[in-house]
């Protein structure tokens, strides 16, 4: 047993916070909540040039053939600058189309960057939800997932078919090449590829709160898809790759409010002392690090779990997403409130580690769907024992 | 990063697994069936299985081989622990002593006291208490008062009183803090002693708890007499000495916090036992949030450990763990208590057991409060709290508290 990080793994976090700094991430951050609509750079580039989109993908086909550690390792570089990488989407959808043989040809592309994926976040059943479904486009009922014609439709044999229904708040979807998700054939999920440009495809896309995160909304009218060879396994897992991979992105951004707000309690005085000499500031910004600190334990145990556990991966991926997205909503608060009158200013960034802290939190399923999914794994696991 | 054994660490491990496969059936059985139920008989049980592991070398992993340890690494003394934790039979019952005293006197003590205490430490046939905390004494160590006046022949007299000292009851030894001289700050006039509790001028008193039990004693000194050799890491090195106590008891804590039953799994099937609570969403919701710190806390451990295989002293940050188990643990027993309902508090119950002890733990081995000052302090750097016992000398500081140094 080793939980330290390999000389590659230093040096992978090492590069990507090199090539994320060479970016004003924050005040693009802010000037396109002002509407400045080409205020956030495309960091797609920077991302194809580091080797971020073929992390997943093995290296028979040009990828990395990295796991998710390390690819957990890149998205809390992301989230200390809040830097929009559409990694949360093209990652999940090249660890379903690496485990789907007849998807091999369109790998090395996906690897390289020069085409980009997205995953239509699905949600796998739990204890006490039998059907799939996705994230509703309002309210508080699950949505279900899209319905896959019957296959053949195009007469080109059993690989190809319609799907028609509708995914909201897609990670990345804006852009993407193809989008790779579920869809629901004769009572059965299925993996489905389909190419953002086809026929019945539009993307819509949505901001909200956090300009820095780019969504959409997808809708599919009979359009078609390749039904994926992947196995039912590789679908389940994709949504707990998401999981994890959006709990490490907050910790990062957890990493950086800490940061900013010891740093301002130290040198900040009120009454003659740092402001962090008074335990009320004191304990509240210990708090923030006992979070962080559950948070990095839990990337660990998700981390190796994909493939050192399959089994666990569902338990460590919502797990770390539980404690990341609390983690987050707590030093973003805290950041704000450190800060005083003016943490809560236009121009200050620690409203925008607030704003980045309300959407995450909603979601992929949201913090609470994967506490939830930590219950109910636990509770399997009690019957079984 | 790997959580996987290495093929030495899974070596190690077949070779713990046999050993304990050989021997299980002469361990005491204490729960369940046929469990001994006189405490005397237990304890007297556990001391000579205590002899059993540490002649199998289950005992005093990582002490050093010269002091009959078996000088390996502390993932090989976790293995171990996992090992006899599956083979469902109890582990060492001087885990205070062979854990934090025994290699604190490695570290401090004389080569006359490690050759005369640390062997019988280690088979159980002496077991050891930690003698520190006192009723004005906590989390500000520090202030202890035990005092230990030295007389003209080198030997000393003690007397004071300590308390929440776990196993003084039936414990041979001590490591006492005292205060040898209260002219100097208080951090300077410290020494360490070795206290046989044997001795007159010694009374152990249970200290009965809101369950009812006693799991902790009081112990008073009343002109107890020492001689010159009792001096642990010599005179007015008392702090020093205890900080590495404390540290090992950090890393006791960090790598043994879910041996104390306070873990996801048991939580979550008192939760599975009724149809109704798994199913409720705000049930699950908290057991979930409950579940994943707890959780963490397993992780937290091997990274504990991580840092220790490569040379790595665990830093104060390890006490957040700690927080979160107690408080977690204290989110549970609420929880599941109001699944269950009022029976959950019936006398037996083991919820009703958990829920009273918690709320003294959370002060263990010094309060949340001093904890998150220190890790402010210490990890973060955060400017410390103005203090107003900084150099000055600890009967002056005792005055101006209104009480006689």
């Amino acid at each position: 047993m080793n939980l330290a990080l390999s000389d590659e793994q230093v040096f992978l976090r090492e590069a990507a916070r090199g090539a994320l700094s060479r970016f004003k991430t924050l005040e693009a951050a802010r000037d396109a909540l002002d509407g400045d609509e080409d205020a956030l750079p495309d960091l797609w580039p920077t991302a194809c040039e580091a080797g971020w989109p073929g992390l997943l993908i093995d290296e028979a086909h040009g990828g990395a053939g990295l796991d998710a550690f390390d690819a957990m390792l890149v998205l809390s570089e992301c989230g200390r600058v809040l830097a929009g990488v559409p990694l949360l989407g093209h990652l999940p959808a090249t660890a379903i189309l690496s485990d789907a043989p007849n998807a091999a040809e369109f790998m090395a592309d996906l690897a390289s960057g020069a085409r980009r994926a997205a995953y239509l976040p699905c949600q796998p059943p739990s204890d006490v939800h039998e059907d799939w479904s996705t994230d509703p486009a309002s309210g508080f009922q699950r949505a279900p997932l899209p319905v896959a014609g019957a296959a053949g439709d195009d007469g080109r044999g059993g690989g190809r078919v319609s799907v028609t229904g509708s995914f909201s708040f897609v990670p990345d979807a804006p852009g993407a090449n193809a989008l790779v998700g579920v869809a629901m054939r004769d009572g059965r999920p299925v993996g489905v590829a389909i190419l953002a440009d086809a026929p019945g495809v539009t993307i819509e896309p949505v901001s909200r709160y956090d300009a820095t995160r780019s969504l959409g909304h997808v809708t599919l009218k009979e359009a078609p898809a390749v039904v994926l060879d992947a196995p039912q396994e590789s679908l389940v897992a994709a949504w707990h790759l998401a999981q994890a991979l959006i709990a490490a992105e907050s910790l990062g951004s957890v990493e950086t409010a800490l940061d900013v707000s010891v740093a301002y309690a130290k040198e900040r005085f009120t009454f003659g002392r740092a402001i962090g000499s008074y335990q009320a500031v004191k304990h509240s910004l210990t708090e923030v690090l006992r979070q962080l600190e559950n948070g990095r334990s839990l990337l660990y145990y998700a981390g190796w779990a994909r493939t050192g556990a399959p089994g666990e991966f569902a338990l460590a991926a919502s797990a770390a997403r539980s404690v990341g997205g609390r983690a987050l909503d707590t030093a973003a608060r805290t950041m704000i409130a450190v800060h005083g009158g003016i943490g809560a200013t236009w121009e200050h960034d620690a409203p925008l580690y607030f704003r980045r802290a309300q959407l995450s939190r909603r979601l992929l399923g949201g913090t609470a769907g994967a506490s939830d999914r930590v219950a109910g794994e636990l509770l399997a696991q009690a019957d079984a024992a | 990063m790997d959580l996987d054994d290495t093929p030495e660490q899974a070596a190690y491990r077949a070779q713990v697994r046999s050993w304990l496969d050989a021997h299980k059936r002469e361990a005491p059985v204490l729960q369940g069936p046929g469990a001994i139920e006189d405490e005397d008989e237990i304890i007297a049980a556990r001391r000579v299985w205590q002899g059993k592991l540490a002649e199998g070398g289950l005992a005093g992993v990582t002490w050093p081989k010269e002091y009959g340890g078996q000088g390996r690494g502390p993932i090989e003394q976790v293995i171990c622990n996992q090992e006899i934790g599956n083979a469902k039979v109890p582990g060492i019952l001087d885990a205070i002593g062979v854990g934090m005293l025994g290699p604190t006197i490695i570290a401090h003590g004389s080569e006359e006291q490690k050759s005369r205490y640390l062997g019988p430490m280690l088979h159980g046939d002496e077991v050891w208490c930690q003698l520190f905390s006192e009723p004005a004494a906590g989390s500000d160590l520090a202030a202890v008062q035990t005092r230990a006046r030295q007389q003209d022949d080198g030997s000393w007299r003690l007397t004071g009183q300590k308390v929440w000292t776990t196993n003084a009851q039936f414990a041979s030894y001590g490591l006492l803090l005292a205060r040898t001289d209260a002219d100097v700050p208080k951090h300077k006039g410290m020494t360490m002693f070795i206290v046989p509790m044997d001795a007159e001028g010694v009374t152990v008193r249970g200290l009965r708890q809101i369950s009812g039990e006693a799991e902790f004693n009081e112990v008073f000194f009343d002109d107890l007499a020492l001689d010159e050799n009792a001096v642990v890491g010599g005179v007015g090195n008392g702090w020093g000495t205890a900080l590495t106590t404390l540290m090992y008891e950090r890393v006791t804590i960090g790598l043994g916090g879910e041996g104390l039953g306070y873990n996801s799994t048991r939580f979550a099937a008192a939760i599975a036992s009724d149809e109704h609570a798994r199913r409720d969403p705000e049930v699950r919701h908290q057991l979930g949030e409950i579940a994943s710190e707890l959780l963490a806390v397993r992780f937290t451990g091997y990274r504990t450990l991580t840092a220790l295989q490569r040379g790595q002293i665990p830093g104060p940050e390890a006490g957040l763990a700690k927080v979160t188990i107690v408080n977690g643990a204290i989110k549970a027993g609420e929880l599941i208590a109001d699944t269950v309902g009022p029976d959950a508090l019936a006398e037996d119950s083991q919820w009703a057991y958990m829920i009273s002890f918690l709320p003294g733990l959370k002060s263990a081995g010094g309060t949340e409060e001093i904890l998150r000052n220190t890790v402010g302090e210490r990890v973060l750097g955060l400017p410390p709290e103005p203090r107003l016992d900084k150099g000055i000398p600890f009967s002056e500081l005792r005055s101006k508290e209104g009480a006689p140094a």
